[in-house]
């Protein structure tokens, strides 16, 4: 994937044969690089330069597929979530000990089951659960695995212990799931592998630190598992953040292939905030996973909404949904806005309307997540969209006065605005600025 | 295949700043590197907390962070005194909140007396933060300032359409200053170039990005942020290496999940720790952009952002 043309070029034949399709060989390299073109193209390609050539075109960080709902993970392409959008956004796993009480696994199962929240017209959960074997026991390290199967059938799962003979015994009740098997170490390696390729699962790999997890990743791949989840020791923020930087760098800048797997992260702290302090660390920076002890819904609230931001599409704006939205203990008396759903624009408006105090209507027109003179720029924030959108929505019907607050850095359409609404409508130019809005809404409303 | 540390080198270096006046006076800044990364840079200051009091009874906080202060929110001097002395604040920021004209209209006497009882009250260092609102920040921070010579107090905030006022009271009065703009890479420089041009030293700037909380816009910042350290560090751009300021508490705490009852939204969970885990990871998000004092307000959720840098460091 990093591979330059220059480079690739060194490995096409340099004859110039055009039987791809292209004047050169160093033409089709370029494609090449730019992932426009397959290596097929080129009849006469050694077996040397397809395999590597080949492996050069595969994503630099793999993708895996969990089971539960199918939750993918890596497939990462930058450092920096302003050149491009982070693409798999990490899943959050309850670790759930294999020693703790039947009833305290019924409730994390619980917990699990009841974790979904709607942000933003998103339903974001808690997608896996981790069982951890604590107790040495495969038969009750299977029993728990079990219990967690059956009572949270949609969450994936991750089975955590170092020991073939628990996984085996826990992965007979689960093995249609996709859990991934967490895992090999330098010590346990043939018996796990084994056991990942026949069940074709993903394995977590563990070492401590990276040229010993390096090592083991190539062995491990060598073996023959081509899912693997990379584990380098990081458990405090410190180490997480160096670590991950350099495996997620290794993969991306390097073409280090060793590294080029996702990145499973265990935050555990005694305090629940300061976990979810750590946890955050890991969600800005490159864990694809991320194993916490407690998820209390503020928690998982402020974890979810994070992860949301942190992966949003920075080169889309992000929109709210369009519709009138009640603040305070607006009723029909209540003044009514209009402004565009650049979700900045709402989360500003809407902060300083509550900041006035006066209870209101505001009205979000979608014009696909502009800012209100953007939006007017391109036509879209215009008198007769803006007048088919309030008579077509419930406005009409919350306010019995039929009076509407427009942003003041599109005043010119207040009077075109005023005909298109007709029907007695009258239109109000308000501030320019959103901190401007507690002085006039107060000012009207004395 | 031999693992080697991808390491990346930077050209550039953050301005260390220094306020406050004796032994108790801090530094933040200096870092040659981005956020946290010791294998390839150093962080010689770590990001630094300031506690939030204002000049009137906070209103309009939420009952989580509210009445932490209850009892000593009547009075400025009384609210700095209970940070430094029961909370181990190292710097106290003062939000002249009262001088709005929207709210009380205090006038800049009225802040000059709270300043100067705030600063006879304490020794840490302090800041001294305006409402927000255009001409009435020029007129208060520029008594304020003159209240406060002597003290190497961080003044602001000094925004592009009051900036002038604010530096020349900062400069006569020898303050700090916070230059903030609106979420833009090219905004936060060019007032840094403007009020440079004035003949203040750059050396003496903190740049406030202009915060937001979790959930509300704060991709925006944290990138805005990111892109500001690149320019500084890889491009070695002097005019974006003074240290970034994230004034967090005013967005943190008029948010839906720092204020509703978990009556009205059980699948929130519990009020209390929803307000401190919102203002905890709104901190954390912007420390790992970059983000070298942070103006806060609970006291748990400072502890808590402390211990973390403290695992970063």
């Amino acid at each position: 994937m990093a591979l330059s043309g220059v480079e690739i070029f060194k490995h096409l034949p340099k004859t110039n044969c055009k039987k791809c399709g292209y004047p050169t060989c160093l033409a089709f390299a370029m494609k090449l690089a730019a992932l426009q073109e397959s290596t097929d193209k080129c009849p006469d390609l050694s077996e040397e330069a397809k395999k590597f050539l080949g492996a050069a075109a595969e994503p630099p960080i793999r993708g895996i597929t969990l089971g539960g709902r199918g939750v993918k993970v890596g497939e990462e392409t930058v450092l920096f979530r302003h050149e491009k959008k982070f693409v798999n956004p990490c899943p959050i796993a309850l670790n759930i000990k294999d020693t703790e009480g039947a009833d305290a696994i019924t409730k994390h199962i619980a917990d699990v089951n009841s974790s979904e929240i709607d942000k933003v017209g998103q339903m974001l959960r808690v997608d896996l659960v981790c069982v951890t074997d604590e107790s040495g026991d495969p038969a009750r390290f299977a029993a728990v695995v079990k219990q967690v199967a059956d009572g949270a059938p949609n969450a994936g799962l991750i089975l955590n212990s170092s020991s073939p003979a628990s996984i085996e015994a826990a992965i007979a009740h689960c093995a249609d799931k996709r859990p991934l098997v967490y895992g090999a170490n330098a010590e346990n390696l043939d018996a796990m592998v084994k056991i990942a390729k026949e069940k074709k699962v993903a394995l977590g790999i563990y070492a401590k630190g990276l040229d010993a997890l390096s090592d083991l990743s190539e062995k491990v791949k060598g073996m023959g598992v081509t899912d693997i989840v990379l584990d380098s020791g990081a458990r405090t923020a410190k180490e997480m953040v160096e670590e991950y930087t350099m495996i997620r760098r290794a993969a991306l800048k390097k073409s280090f292939k060793p590294l080029g797997f996702p990145v499973i992260s265990f935050v555990s702290r005694d305090d629940s905030v300061l976990e979810a302090a750590v946890a955050s660390i890991g969600i800005m920076k490159y864990a694809s996973i991320i194993v916490v002890n407690s998820i209390e819904k503020w928690k998982t609230l402020a974890l979810l909404t994070l992860r949301q931001n942190i992966y949003t599409d920075p080169q889309v704006p992000m929109q709210v949904e369009q519709k009138i939205y009640k603040i305070g203990d607006a009723n029909e008396n209540s003044p009514l806005l209009v402004t565009t759903n650049f979700s900045l624009t709402y989360f500003i408006v809407r902060g300083e309307i509550e900041n006035s105090k006066v209870p209101c209507w505001l009205a979000i027109m979608n014009v696909e997540g502009l800012s209100v003179l953007t939006a007017w720029a391109a036509g879209k924030f215009v008198a007769g969209s803006i007048a088919n959108f309030i008579k077509e929505s419930e406005a009409p019907k919350l306010v019995a006065k039929k009076e509407l607050i427009l942003p003041g850095y599109v005043s010119v359409l207040s009077g075109s605005l005023e005909d298109k609404l007709g029907d007695g409508w009258k239109v109000v130019v308000g501030p320019r600025e959103a901190n401007q809005l507690p002085a006039f809404l107060k000012g009207r409303a004395a | 295949m031999p693992f080697v540390i991808p390491k990346d080198a930077y050209a550039g270096k953050v301005n260390a700043l220094t306020f406050g006046s004796g032994d108790k006076a801090v530094t933040v800044g200096g870092d040659n590197g981005l956020p946290f990364l010791s294998f390839e840079s150093s962080i010689p200051n770590r990001p630094l907390i300031a506690l939030e009091i204002q000049d009137v009874a906070p209103s309009d906080w939420p009952d989580t962070v509210r009445t932490v202060y209850d009892g000593v929110s009547d009075s400025p001097a009384k609210w700095a005194k209970f940070c430094q002395d029961s909370l181990g604040a190292k710097i106290v920021a003062l939000r002249l909140t009262g001088t709005h004209p929207d709210k009380e209209n205090r006038s800049a006497e009225d802040a000059v007396k709270t300043v100067t009882e705030v600063l006879s009250a304490i020794d840490v260092p302090v800041m001294i933060l305006g409402s927000g609102h255009i001409e009435k920040d020029a007129q208060v921070l520029k008594a304020a300032a003159e209240a406060a010579k002597g003290k190497e107090c961080i003044l602001g905030k000094a925004q592009e359409e009051n900036y002038k006022t604010i530096v020349t009271a900062a400069i006569a009065n020898n303050h700090k200053l916070i230059a903030m703009s609106q979420l833009d890479v090219n905004l936060a420089k060019q007032l840094n170039i403007l009020i440079t041009q004035m003949g203040f030293n750059k050396d003496n700037i903190i740049m406030d990005p202009m915060s937001s909380a979790l959930g509300y816009g704060i991709e925006y910042t944290y990138s805005v942020m990111e892109r500001i350290r690149q320019a500084a560090l890889v491009q070695n751009d002097p005019m974006m290496q003074t240290p970034l300021l994230c004034d967090i508490g005013p967005n943190v705490w008029k948010t839906k999940e720092s204020a509703a009852p978990e009556s009205e939204l059980p699948e929130w969970g519990a009020l209390t720790e929803r307000g401190i885990v919102w203002e905890s990871v709104t901190a954390s998000t912007m420390i790992m952009a970059g983000c070298n004092l942070l103006v806060m307000r609970h006291p748990k959720a400072i502890e808590t952002v402390n211990k973390l840098i403290s695992e970063l460091i």
